[in-house]
């Protein structure tokens, strides 16, 4: 019998796709794939945007997805398309962006014979995604992409992969309407309100306390982030923000200590070791964060509030733990704050921000200015100085630039804050931008890079000119991986083993040859110019700024070290008598 | 920390989830990739119905640990229940233990009445071999074995633990 709504599979992938909200999807075509690229070619509802390698099109989808709050949606072919997918889906995965990745696979009866381009990628991503789908029959096929989108976006988001061999795409089968799908995955949104009353409890009567905030209010949306806001200014405490939450609290708000960890700052990490309460909210303990465990504020109660149950007592054992996402938790708060009618303890409160006034002091992110040499920071506080009328998008690669940019930069608003904190992806920034700017075609987008990060996606220049996306690239060119040098320096006697690049391409000829726009900057004074210059160009631009090669981030915790232990600078005698060498050498 | 939260501890754990292909390499991945003991795992299709399989794991940790396997355990989308059969009140757990013993003379003997005892069944025999079928604790089929060692024990094939609550209530 002939139903006169039986599509191909095809067809019902992107009848889903549509259905699902997806506007955009970034991707690479191939032979297992070739179906579905049909079936984009006879519409005009998706929009598609060819990348030069499938790690870029992750890592433009999780662009898109952290700047909208939107499920990112990537489509590649079978075997190395697939693999190639592999890092970004890591990546997404470490910092919980929802992505729902489509990969062509061989037709079902040749899976297991090792055909051409298979691989065996549900096997391969099933520890890098948060869950992934090998559809076997077209009857199923709505229905799974339904769910995807579903397990992507619900909980704790994360990347979702659904591989599809040909013959599922080829055959017939009938539409099944979101509607229509139930799923069994639901996670908990609302926090138990006894906790959540005990946790208010707390908050009221701590003398030191501090809020320590992370992704997870991020990832919860901009009502989270304003609910957030509100209670911290209602009760008038500290607020540190992990990189993941930078944004969550507005950067300019003088209850914002600045970022805390490795690379943090004084005021928040020794308003950290401290605290007599820690209120975390959406962040998870991470390494980068708390330094030795067991030197990591010790004398604190400690309060976590996550959407994820595996991440409360993994790192760090807490007093109270409320599970839940971070909006309906934080407007809970504050309605037991008000119903309650707490009042915070001024007295405390006021010797409290006595200490961290004098912590703050110290202006620990302070730099001595050359008029030679182009310090990175000089080059970044320049940025934020000269764009930051436009609210831009910023993204990073990974390593010295990115630190320096999360110090150096101040954002009043999420969702403009775009970096690979996890996985730690060098190449995340600049698909990641292509993501944020398809997203958002008139706003500034810049990726701040250093020269070797970028030369890990470098290809994506032609997908930049090919699709008119005006993404503004900096590199801080210090000749080094400037990271693995600062660490070499500091911790492995000087040897930079390996981490000089003797030869880098001419960048502007390089974006010339691709169809952009270059510019360089060779000393301080040329700075502000070429910023200038790229801001007005409205085509992509490849700024190349030849920094001071020495230069470290500081503060740092040293591997192995705890917050009340930062080295300050590179006057700092601490390094030397910490004694951390060789615990250094055995951390990451 | 107090030195009972990083005592090593032994969890039965009972875990309810679609039987669906590859969930079994979702958990086993999960125990590998994250570096957690798996002493004895089962799995076998519980209800046909709504095509759900029940796996029994056995692993050892300190609490920390332990709560960190069921939360991970938890998160997989086709898991559906996560029981700490140690925690959550009494339970029992069996075994099954097939043991092929090869000897003749008074070995053959003494194997039989050894046997006898832990109430074992030859399920097959032939001239010079036995196939025992024991049922147990893991301690009492470990005790079997022992025994049957000396005797010309030449192979042994186990289920691992599955395991249930007492008492009226289902999973």
């Amino acid at each position: 019998m002939a139903h006169h709504d039986t599509l191909t599979g095809a067809e019902i992938l992107l009848k889903a796709l549509v259905d699902q909200g997806v506007e955009v999807i970034f991707g690479y075509p191939g032979g297992a794939v070739l179906p579905i690229y049909d079936e984009l070619f006879k519409q005009n509802r998706l929009r598609h945007v060819l990348v030069r390698h499938e790690q870029a099109a992750v890592h433009a989808a999780e662009g898109y997805a952290r700047s909208t709050g939107k499920v990112g949606c990537v489509l590649v072919t079978s075997g190395p398309g697939a693999t190639n997918a592999v890092t970004g889906l890591a990546d997404a995965l470490c910092d919980s962006v929802p992505l729902v990745c489509l990969t062509g696979q061989v037709p079902t009866h040749l899976i297991g014979n090792d055909a051409f381009q298979e691989a065996d990628i549900t096997g391969i991503t099933r520890p890098c995604t948060k869950h992934n789908y090998l559809v076997k029959d077209v009857a199923d096929l709505a229905r799974t992409v339904h769910e995807a989108f579903h397990v992507a976006r619900s909980g704790r988001p994360g990347p979702v992969l659904v591989d599809l061999p040909k013959d599922v795409i080829q055959n017939k089968g009938e539409y099944q309407a979101p509607s229509k799908v139930k799923s069994k995955y639901k996670p908990q949104v609302k926090g138990d309100l006894k906790a959540i009353e005990k946790a208010v409890e707390m908050i009221a009567h701590a003398k030191r306390p501090i809020f320590y905030v992370g992704g997870g209010v991020v990832n919860s949306g901009p009502a989270a982030c304003q609910l957030l806001t509100q209670f911290v200014r209602m009760t008038g405490y500290p607020c540190t923000l992990t990189l993941m939450g930078l944004g969550a609290f507005p950067g300019s708000d003088p209850l914002f200590l600045g970022m805390l960890g490795m690379h943090g700052t004084v005021e928040a990490n020794m308003a950290m070791h401290d605290c007599d309460l820690m209120i975390n909210i959406g962040a998870r303990f991470d390494d980068r964060v708390t330094g030795r465990v067991n030197g990591f504020s010790p004398n604190s109660k400690k309060i976590h509030v996550d959407i994820d149950p595996s991440s409360i007592n993994k790192n760090v054992v807490v007093d109270l733990s409320v599970v839940g996402d971070c909006a309906h938790v934080l407007e809970d708060m504050i309605k037991v704050w008000k119903a309650k009618q707490c009042r915070v303890n001024e007295k405390a409160l006021k010797e409290w921000w006595k200490a961290i006034d004098e912590w703050r002091a110290m202006d620990c992110l302070a730099f001595e200015n050359s008029n030679k040499l182009i310090k990175p920071q000089y080059a970044i506080q320049r940025i934020y100085e000269l764009t930051r009328h436009r609210n831009p998008y910023i993204c990073t690669e990974v390593g010295q630039h990115q630190m320096w940019a999360a110090q150096h930069l101040k954002f009043d608003l999420p969702h403009h804050w775009l970096t690979s904190g996890g996985l730690g992806t060098m190449g995340y920034g600049m698909p990641a931008a292509m993501g944020v700017q398809m997203a958002h075609p008139e706003a500034l987008v810049i990726d701040i890079a250093g020269e070797s990060s970028i030369q890990m996606n470098i290809q994506e220049i032609a997908t930049l000119v090919q699709h008119r996306l005006p993404v503004k690239v900096v590199i801080l060119n210090n000749q080094y991986m400037g990271m693995v040098r600062q660490w070499q320096e500091l911790i492995h006697g000087g040897r930079y083993s390996e981490s000089h690049m003797n030869h880098h391409p001419d960048f502007v000829k390089l974006a010339e040859a691709f169809g952009a726009v270059g510019l360089r900057a060779e000393k301080p004074s040329e700075v502000d110019g070429v910023i200038k210059e790229m801001m007005a160009v409205d085509r992509p631009v490849i700024v190349e700024m030849r920094t001071d090669a020495s230069e470290n981030v500081f503060p740092m915790i040293m591997p192995g070290m705890a917050h009340n232990e930062m080295v300050l600078g590179p006057e700092d005698k601490s390094r030397d008598k910490s004694g951390s060498e060789e615990d250094g050498m055995v951390l990451v | 920390m107090t030195k009972a939260v990083e005592e090593i501890q032994r969890h039965t754990i009972a875990v309810l989830v679609d039987n669906e292909s590859g969930v079994l390499a979702r958990v086993i991945g999960l125990f590998s990739g994250r570096g957690y003991n798996i002493e004895s795992l089962t799995v076998a299709e519980v209800d046909s119905h709504d095509k759900l399989s029940r796996i029994t794991i056995v692993t050892s940790g300190t609490a920390m640990i332990i709560e960190q396997i069921k939360n991970q355990l938890r998160r997989l989308v086709p898991v559906h229940k996560v029981h700490d059969l140690t925690i959550e009140g009494p339970h029992v757990a069996r075994e099954l233990a097939l043991i092929k013993v090869v000897a003749g003379g008074e070995k053959r003997v003494e194997s039989l009445r050894i046997a006898d005892i832990f109430r074992a069944r030859a399920i097959d025999s032939t001239n010079e071999s036995f196939v025992f079928e024991v049922v147990g604790s893991t301690e009492k089929v470990d005790a079997f074995i022992n025994l049957m060692e000396p005797l010309g024990l030449a192979d042994v094939s186990r289920t691992g633990v599955v395991a249930i609550a007492r008492g009226p209530n289902p999973i």
